[in-house]
């Protein structure tokens, strides 16, 4: 007997993910028929089993997300270093609960699509705050070590001289000098 | 994406040796990367002042050199429209604390002291051309880009 078959891959796919999301327990939502989000956090190796399941099927989740999530971790980090309210919480944390993923996963996909890593990404950042911070001259290196986060007053110095191989005050002096240069070829 | 873009870098160093060991290591560095070399100032000056010519990302200066030195390169660079905002890295075997202030004084963003190890080469060109491509991809000005490494 032979019979002619009619059917819609967007329902088969539906079906077939949605079967294998159930049965190792992901809670999930489609956004569209090509677009899944996986409602709270999954630590890497559940996505990478999930990532292996739908292979098996032809079905292939695409991780080059984008310059797109790439920028939103971004500005998570940008709000984390200047929003003084975070700042008994955990980095780490905090990115991770906003995007709903583990951390693990989206420090493997920023270092996979930029050239640095999340970690150093982040303390680049909070040292360029600081740096601002200390040109303002309106804070002590102490209140600004307090209003980042940063465990101790020390640990900023450690970090800011590791970073940019200046202490905090040679940055300043160094700084200084310049916009004075810069002010005084500009006037002659 | 980030790590598809090139990263255009020029080296000025009147040393062979040391322009030799350079390109060496960007080679090994497994990143995007073109190199253009020039051998002195002079030459650096009129390829940068070449409006038909693309602009390098990242210029590493050697300190030392004969017809136009690394300093009045910058201070050129610096008073440009149309060169200002290129990162400088003053690259020199000087660890001289006034060598040093005086480059970054002037505008250079890093002070790279050239080290002997060829590993170690490797590591201070990556750090330098990293922290550079950090300020390019979070949109930040460099007017605070200063880093002794």
């Amino acid at each position: 007997m032979k019979f002619a078959l009619d059917f819609h891959s967007h329902t088969v796919v539906k079906k077939l993910i949605e079967s294998e999301l159930d049965k190792i327990d992901v809670r999930y939502s489609f956004h569209n028929s090509s677009y899944l989000e996986i409602i709270g956090n999954i630590s890497s190796s559940k996505f990478n089993q999930i990532k292996s399941n739908f292979e098996k099927y032809g079905i292939q989740i695409k991780e080059t997300p984008n310059d797109e999530f790439i920028q939103k971790v971004k500005d998570i980090i940008t709000e984390l270093i200047h929003n003084h309210k975070y700042h008994s919480y955990t980095s780490s944390n905090i990115i991770s609960e906003k995007l709903k993923l583990s951390y693990g996963h989206i420090s493997n996909i920023f270092s996979n699509h930029t050239l640095d890593t999340l970690e150093n990404y982040i303390i680049l950042q909070r040292i360029e705050r600081v740096k601002s911070l200390i040109l303002s001259n309106e804070y002590t290196l102490t209140e600004i070590a307090f209003a980042l986060n940063y465990s101790s007053v020390g640990h900023l110095s450690n970090q800011f001289k590791k970073i940019t191989g200046l202490t905090s005050t040679s940055f300043a002096k160094i700084v200084k000098k310049r916009n004075e240069l810069q002010l005084n070829q500009s006037l002659s | 994406m980030d790590t598809k873009k090139e990263i255009y870098i020029y080296l000025a160093d009147d040393d062979e040796d040391d322009r030799i060991n350079f390109k060496n290591a960007i080679a090994e560095l497994n990143l995007n990367t073109e190199l253009k070399i020039v051998k002195n100032g002079k030459e650096l000056m009129s390829n940068l002042n070449n409006i038909e010519v693309r602009l390098p990302d990242i210029i590493f200066l050697d300190l030392h050199m004969p017809v136009m030195g690394g300093l009045e390169c910058l201070g050129q660079i610096r008073k440009s429209n149309r060169l200002h905002n290129i990162a400088v890295v003053i690259y020199s075997t000087s660890t001289l604390e006034c060598d040093i202030e005086e480059s970054l004084t002037r505008g250079a963003n890093v002070y790279l002291r050239k080290p002997t190890d060829f590993d170690q080469l490797k590591t201070l060109i990556y750090k330098a051309i990293i922290t550079n491509h950090h300020y390019t991809v979070s949109k930040q000005s460099r007017e605070n880009f200063v880093m002794v490494i």
